[in-house]
């Protein structure tokens, strides 16, 4: 894992130390960041990048634990959580979409009030999708990420078995909340640390999402790299390169204080804790919970939905709230085209994510059998692909890529893909893996039964749910790829992603709202797979039905 | 295995930066061509263009057995990346990208770089029909295109504007200055760099300033600051009752149309004269949508195909590029119920049925005449564009 980043971001050095002969770069020196720095938006792009990338990713570890310890074991709770799978399915760039619909001034909830009650016969010039502060962006990363973190949560939940403290601190009085957050959440938090920091990574460096909520005078430095990178003068690849560093050096700082508030937050928490409030009255966050967790749900699915009636839209236009007609012609005209890439992207996706579970496997087998750990080093070297973004080292890999002779090919794309989807899978599984009462192991083994057997008869089985869910989550990485698709396939290799990125540039919303639905769809068929395939194989065993 | 294989025959078979056939050679290249697989690199983001290259596919595997795929870019630029990636790397033939729908800047920087093929595209046999007088076919943003490019249709420069809310074309950048302070928020063009908005620069510092020649040549060789001064005046006096106040500006052309069609803003620039016409047709736009020119005439420019000099099948790219020549295929794209591209080719230069063929098109509602369309301004040097989109962008770009 390390291989590819590393050998990317020193594709990146050369560049932004201003050594690019093809282009006629040759005098290595500190040239390439002066003219960054001097460039007049910087300081407003990396303010950007960090401030939204801090936000969001607060505030959706902030919602999923809120609705976690409001309503973890209600009946609300299911509510939320049906809606988990198709939220994680719908791909970034689709959901920011539907998002940028509904929020704008001629947007969908603009449309449901005028102009009877707003007295809007043009939509208002206000300034809310594409905002300076960045709340659009904000608010778009956090509908996508907290489902993440919730996913996440579940996961580890499942093997930290919560009943019993909770039900223990509420004997002693302590209130729901109160409970969860004082007894259960510091272990769930040490099981989520990594996808937390993986969604802060992710929030700062996006760019597919921050294009289309984004500000853009200036927008966030890592959609700055890529429009340098893609500018025709080429002099400019040297900046994008020194931006992509700078970039990847926000992360790490961004990083590193949020560690700091994580001891802040455990010292203070600890105070709390051992002061032994009851906290009754947090009973009010309930309703607060249930409502914010929806409405973050809703505005996925709701935006979704925008996109759906666009994709069989004919004029549609304000302040009507739905088409004048409905049309076929959308689907007509792009149809025909989506049945060869969507094919592609399963390929891809099921290949990527096959891989993945056998490493995935393979690796937590032999740390179970040697009993081993994988050291915290050993994690973050597995994880690296999903915290240095993106754009830092991607390009530098794919110059790597062409001198190897390694593209162009299905291969070079799967390739690419169980980079970023090994982690996820990892993530996913390790923790239920791990967590596996390993006792019954031993008593297989006392009933004779050999490693292997212990692995593929007992083990793997009883974690048939997480091991779905692990796969579906792999599967969805894998459709959403952009970047590395692009890269890695030398342009030739065509998914469902690459062509709605590429329309998405076009803006097109009735072409994106044909290519939204055939992606979300890729995404959402394994995660329908992993709720009902071990509801169907353990019909019988009520403990091993969920993974997530 | 296969890996290896492939790398030794298409070693043995090419010889570095040549095409195996010779471009004067018509009947050697078609040879050549049969079974080649074509990757053209084009922008993939409109759905008309998308389809249109399709058929192109078609046309070209029945008549010439080339295969042709489109790569679709969400940005030229990527596929100018790619050939720069490749050429570092040492892949100096067998390279990804076949063809690159191309103009203005990449061409200039693909050209200086000598990262192109050619010169090819003053031998393809239907350049006999091309309006070299008439079209700006020979100059790429006042760059030579010396047979390293082939155009394949011609754009100008129009104001759309939404008859319900603006009844009158705008006389020039004057008046348009006046309805906007009258009409705060109703206009807005794309960001800078973006293309089309960079053009808006150009085409309003042709409307202001009194000096049209200067932009002709290099930026560095004219007084800039005169020259200019008009257009920031006037940028001035404009960005505060742009849409948003211009804190926020459509990233493309075509999140412009969307904004018309939300009634967002009621004036946008194309830079296509048939654009409205097909939008209005695809339902993209309100059928209220006309197109003008406003006073002393607009900027146009060609779109063109070019070869990279590593390209895997250029025989099959140069057939490609030729076929896009053809009077078939360039009244395909004038139609606008197809595409709405204006064609590059000479009227004179065809035969009766030919010109029957364009003559038999329906421009649309929203087109102009050619007539009234008027002449086409050069495109200013590339280094205008630069300077203006730099400036631009430390103006307004920048400035929350």
């Amino acid at each position: 894992m390390l291989g590819p980043v590393a050998a990317g971001l020193l594709g990146a050095l050369g560049p932004a130390f201003g050594w690019l002969p093809a282009i006629g770069a040759d005098e290595p020196g500190f040239a390439v960041f002066r003219d960054l720095l001097a460039w007049p938006g910087f300081m407003d792009a990396a303010r950007l990048s960090v401030v939204t990338g801090l936000a969001s990713t607060f505030l959706s570890l902030g919602l999923v634990m809120l609705v976690l310890a409001s309503l973890h074991g209600t009946r609300a709770f299911e509510a939320v959580r049906r809606l988990l799978s198709p939220l994680l399915a719908v791909p970034h760039a689709a959901a920011a979409f539907g998002i940028a619909f509904l929020i704008a001034p001629s947007g969908w909830i603009a449309r449901a009030f005028s102009p009877w009650a707003t007295g809007w016969e043009r939509p208002p010039d206000l300034l809310i999708v594409q905002d300076a502060g960045g709340l659009a962006l904000i608010a778009g990363l956090v509908a996508k990420e907290a489902p993440f973190l919730l996913l996440m949560s579940l996961a580890a939940l499942g093997q930290i078995r919560p009943e019993r403290e909770v039900l223990a601190a509420r004997s002693l009085g302590y209130g729901r909340e109160a409970a969860w957050l004082k007894a259960v959440l510091p272990r769930l938090y040490a099981q989520i640390r990594l996808p937390v920091y993986v969604v802060l990574a992710y929030s700062m460096s996006v760019v597919d999402v921050a294009m289309i909520l984004g500000p853009n005078t200036p927008s966030t430095l890592s959609v700055q790299v890529v429009r340098w990178m893609g500018d025709p003068d080429l002099a400019l690849r040297l900046r994008a390169a020194a931006g992509a560093l700078v970039q990847a050096g926000l992360v790490i700082g961004a990083l590193g204080l949020w560690r700091l508030g994580e001891i802040a937050v455990r010292r203070f928490g600890l105070r709390l804790i051992a002061r032994g409030g009851r906290g009754r009255s947090l009973r009010v966050l309930r309703p607060v919970a249930l409502g914010a967790g929806l409405l973050s749900g809703a505005a996925v699915i709701l935006g979704v939905a925008g996109l759906a009636i666009w994709s069989v839209a004919a004029l549609w236009s304000f302040p009507e709230l739905l088409p004048d007609a409905m049309t076929w012609r959308n689907w007509a005209r792009h149809g025909p085209g989506l049945a060869e890439p969507a094919l592609r992207t399963l390929g891809i996706a099921a290949a990527a994510t096959m891989i993945a579970l056998v490493l995935t496997i393979g690796c937590l087998e032999a740390e179970h059998r040697r009993g081993l750990r994988l050291t915290s080093r050993g994690a973050w070297v597995l994880y690296m692909p999903l915290l240095i973004p993106q754009v830092a080292f991607l390009p530098g890999l794919q110059t790597l890529m062409v001198a190897g002779g390694l593209t162009g090919g299905l291969g070079a794309v799967i390739a690419a893909h169980v980079v970023f989807v090994l982690p996820y899978v990892f993530l996913s599984l390790g923790d239920p893996f791990r967590a596996w009462d390993s006792r019954l192991a031993t008593s297989a083994a006392a009933l004779g039964a050999r490693p292997d057997r212990v692995l593929w008869a007992v083990r793997m089985p009883m974690l048939l749910a997480p091991g779905l869910t692990a796969a579906a989550v792999g599967f969805a990485v894998s459709v959403g790829q952009y970047l590395p698709t692009l890269l890695a396939g030398g342009g030739r290799v065509a998914t469902l992603t690459t062509e709605a990125v590429a329309l998405a540039a076009g803006g097109d919303r009735r072409a994106i709202g044909v290519y939204g639905l055939a992606q979300t769809a890729a995404a959402l068929l394994p995660f329908l797979a992993a709720l009902l395939v071990p509801r169907l194989v353990w019909a019988d065993r009520r403990g091993l039905r969920d993974g997530a | 295995m296969r890996h290896i294989r492939a790398a030794l025959i298409a070693a043995i078979l090419a010889t570095p930066a040549t095409a195996r056939a010779d471009p004067s050679d018509w009947d050697a290249v078609l040879s050549v061509a049969r079974g080649q697989t074509v990757y053209w690199n084009a922008w993939g983001g409109s759905t008309t263009t998308n389809a249109f290259i399709e058929w192109v596919g078609e046309r070209v595997a029945e008549d010439h057995g080339v295969t042709l795929e489109h790569v679709k870019l969400a940005d030229t630029a990527d596929a100018v990346s790619r050939v720069i990636a490749e050429k570092t790397a040492g892949r100096d033939e067998g390279g990804a990208v076949d063809l690159i729908w191309i103009n203005g800047a990449n061409f200039a920087a693909m050209k200086e770089g000598g990262l192109l093929f050619g010169p090819f595209a003053e031998d393809l046999p239907n350049w006999a029909l091309v309006d070299v007088e008439g079209k700006p076919v020979t100059t790429d943003f006042s760059v030579p295109t010396e047979g390293y490019e082939s155009p394949w249709a011609a754009a100008q420069v129009v104001f759309m504007r939404d008859t319900a809310d603006l009844p009158e074309p705008l006389a020039d950048m004057d008046a348009l200055l006046d309805w906007a302070m009258a009409n705060p928020g109703r206009f807005t063009y794309p960001q800078p760099p973006d293309f089309l908005g960079a053009t808006f620069l150009k085409q309003a510092l042709y409307g202001l300033t009194d000096d049209r020649e200067a932009p002709l040549g290099p930026v560095e060789d004219a007084d800039y600051d005169a020259v200019t001064e008009p257009l920031w005046t006037f940028l001035e006096a404009l960005t505060p009752v742009l849409w948003r106040e211009g804190r926020a500006y459509p990233q493309s052309g075509p999140a412009q149309l969307r904004l018309i069609a939300d009634d967002e803003i009621d004036l946008a620039i194309s830079f296509s004269p048939g654009e409205a016409s097909a939008a209005i047709a695809n339902f993209e736009l309100p059928d209220t949508v006309r197109t003008f020119v406003p006073d002393g005439g607009t900027i146009g420019n060609a779109s063109f195909v070019a070869i990279p000099y590593n390209a895997n099948a250029k025989e099959g790219a140069m057939v490609v590029a030729d076929f896009l020549l053809s009077p078939e295929a360039q009244a395909r794209a004038l139609d606008p119920e197809v595409l709405g591209y204006g064609t590059v080719l000479d009227m004179d230069a065809l035969t009766p049925e030919d010109r029957a063929a364009f003559e038999g098109i329906d421009l649309g509602v929203a087109t102009l005449s050619p007539d009234a369309l008027g002449p086409a301004l050069p495109e200013p040097h590339p280094s205008w564009m630069e300077r203006l989109t730099e400036d631009w962008i430390a103006l307004y770009g920048v400035a929350q």
